[in-house]
């Protein structure tokens, strides 16, 4: 515990005792008083910052890289026989906060399911990209990507329909 | 027709007297780049003193009580996390912590150190903002910089965990989105090192600066007796010279293990502000070291299926085979949803600003029947006037910055 007590110690906190720490904080408002040494230090520490790393980026020449598992734009699962994974149970619709998922289901045309999306429609507007419906989709049919730049020049193009989730 | 009588220019000036000591009504905000937000404060000025203020509120009324009426207990965290905005994670923490102190469920180990770490690094980002942005409107402005640099790596940590910056929704009840990745502590640790540096930095910039030390000394005071009735909590309260602090009078998530102090400062003023915060940061930072050291293995989410939905398997499905399908669809379907009991509970947390506390009732269904926050700013802000009078008009800058007053908490 000593060493933890070390490590996070405000430097206001005085160290040491006595005649040493009295001739330490004596020196210390001398050179707050004498004024020079202090817009020294204080240039000083500019140009120590100015070597540092940049903490910027030049933002539409290089891209910010999203980390795995951000909650980005929406996506709809293929299966390996191209067919989308949904079935259409509407967990997702139903565990989302914001309410912007939208589904008309229709009987499956194959045999291994009992329901397939007809329209999957979700406001892009409307999402708050909180990933409930990720979670609640016990099928991974959807699924959350790192994408989040995307542009759009009308409010239509933001609600993004089965072919294009599919595509995403 | 009688002519209108006409005050002659010699008593007009008799009444008005010099225009130095001219009351006049200025408006502070909502638009004031110092207030940080949109607030309004109606001062009421003679010359350079203030001799009354009026506040008013509801700029940022989200109705996010009422909203929260209309959402699942789970689906509640999406609206904490729009509440205050520096620390969203504190307010995800608190909102999980009311609902399982209601129904009664003690989270794992492992959930519990998760939590603690992100309360801590929220604080952590709350706090080295606020400091910063104190030092920003008295002048100082490269400190607001570099603490904008530590907020960013924190952010980073922040979206490697819970996959946004600043909507994380990382709480569930009963546990977590989901557990932290494998280069969690890693990050945490490069942080802290970092952050300590700059800190250091920080204060070595700010502790001797005579123009910060000269706009923060003595200003904008409150008693400790005012500050108790009016209910301020949090730095401000413990600049005031008393120790309470939530984590230490009603524990929650096993803070009673991690060895820390509650600082305290005399004065109430500004400056005792400023230095409560910075010491602060100093045990946030000593938390999460410890946290960090005993992080123990385990699941995160209690191994209830009505309350945790199960964990899915490697093609990312239900497991337990239907058994786990059935707890998982219980979950979200209509009319069904977590077994809450009936029944009200108030449970705080201690958020960067104060005490946050959530006072939730239920009804048996699947929705809050009430959702009621306690914001900190608030009740800090309620304080505010009597602080600002008698004082200059420069001093409610530095006042309403050393409040750290955030909007969107403020008026929910």
């Amino acid at each position: 515990m000593e060493s933890m007590e070390s490590t996070y110690r405000s430097p206001e906190t005085p160290r040491g005792a006595g005649v040493g720490l009295r001739l330490r904080s004596w020196l210390a408002r001398l050179s707050i008083r004498v004024y020079l040494p202090s817009i020294a230090a204080g240039l000083a520490k500019t140009m120590e910052w100015m070597v540092r790393p940049k903490a910027t980026l030049e933002y539409p020449e290089v891209q910010r890289v999203s980390r795995k598992g951000y909650r980005g734009e929406h996506r709809l699962k293929k299966d390996d026989q191209g067919r989308p994974n949904c079935v259409a149970c509407f967990m997702c619709a139903t565990a989302c906060p914001a309410e912007c998922i939208e589904i008309v289901a229709m009987p499956a045309p194959w045999p291994d399911r009992d329901k397939v999306p007809v329209s999957f429609r979700i406001d892009m507007l409307k999402c708050i990209y909180c990933g409930m419906c990720e979670e609640a989709c016990p099928c991974d049919a959807i699924e959350l990507t790192p994408t989040y730049t995307r542009v759009a020049t009308s409010r239509d193009e933001k609600v993004y329909d089965l072919v294009k989730l599919l595509s995403n | 027709m009688d002519r209108p009588t006409r005050i002659p220019m010699e008593i007009e000036e008799q009444v008005e007297g010099d225009l130095g000591s001219k009351r006049m009504v200025v408006n502070f905000g909502p638009q004031h780049p110092a207030t940080h937000g949109t607030l309004r404060a109606i001062l009421e000025i003679e010359g350079e003193t203030v001799t009354g203020i009026d506040l008013e509120i509801g700029y940022l009324h989200s109705g996010f009580e009422k909203i929260g009426e209309y959402r699942t207990w789970n689906q509640g965290v999406v609206i904490s996390d729009r509440m205050n905005y520096l620390s969203p994670l504190c307010n995800n923490v608190g909102l999980s912590c009311a609902i399982e102190k209601l129904m009664g469920i003690e989270v794992t180990p492992r959930c519990a150190a998760i939590r603690v770490i992100l309360y801590e690094l929220s604080r952590i980002s709350d706090h080295i903002i606020s400091v910063g942005l104190q030092a920003m409107d008295l002048g100082a402005f490269s400190v607001m910089l570099w603490s904008f640099i530590e907020r960013e790596k924190l952010y980073d940590i922040f979206e490697n965990v819970t996959g946004a910056r600043l909507t994380t929704s990382y709480t569930r009840v009963g546990g977590l989105l989901k557990d932290v990745p494998d280069d969690f502590e890693d990050q945490v640790r490069a942080f802290m090192v970092s952050g300590l540096k700059t800190l250091r930095e920080m204060e070595g910039m700010l502790n001797t600066n005579r123009i910060f030390i000269d706009r923060c000394k003595g200003v904008n005071a409150i008693s400790a007796e005012d500050a108790v009735s009016y209910g301020v909590t949090g730095p401000l309260l413990r600049a005031c010279g008393i120790a309470y602090d939530v984590r230490k009078a009603h524990p929650y998530l096993g803070y009673e293990q991690y060895d820390f102090e509650v600082p305290t400062e005399t004065g109430g003023d500004v400056w005792a502000r400023y230095r409560v915060r910075v010491r602060e940061l100093y045990e946030s930072f000593k938390i999460v070291d410890q946290a960090l050291t005993r992080l123990p293995k385990g699941p995160v989410g209690v191994p209830v299926p009505e309350v945790v939905i199960p964990t899915k398997d490697q093609g990312n499905k239900p497991n337990g085979g239907m058994e786990g399908l059935i707890y998982h669809f219980k979950n979200y379907m209509y009319g069904h949803g977590l077994p809450v009991p009936v029944g009200e509970v108030y449970m705080a947390t201690e958020a960067p600003n104060g005490e946050l506390g959530y006072y939730l009732i239920s009804d048996g269904g699947p929705k809050p029947w009430r959702w009621r926050v306690r914001p900190p700013s608030l009740y800090n802000y309620q304080g505010f006037p009597g602080m600002c009078r008698g004082g200059l008009v420069s001093d409610v800058v530095a006042g309403l910055s050393s409040l750290n007053i955030i909007a969107g908490e403020l008026d929910r």
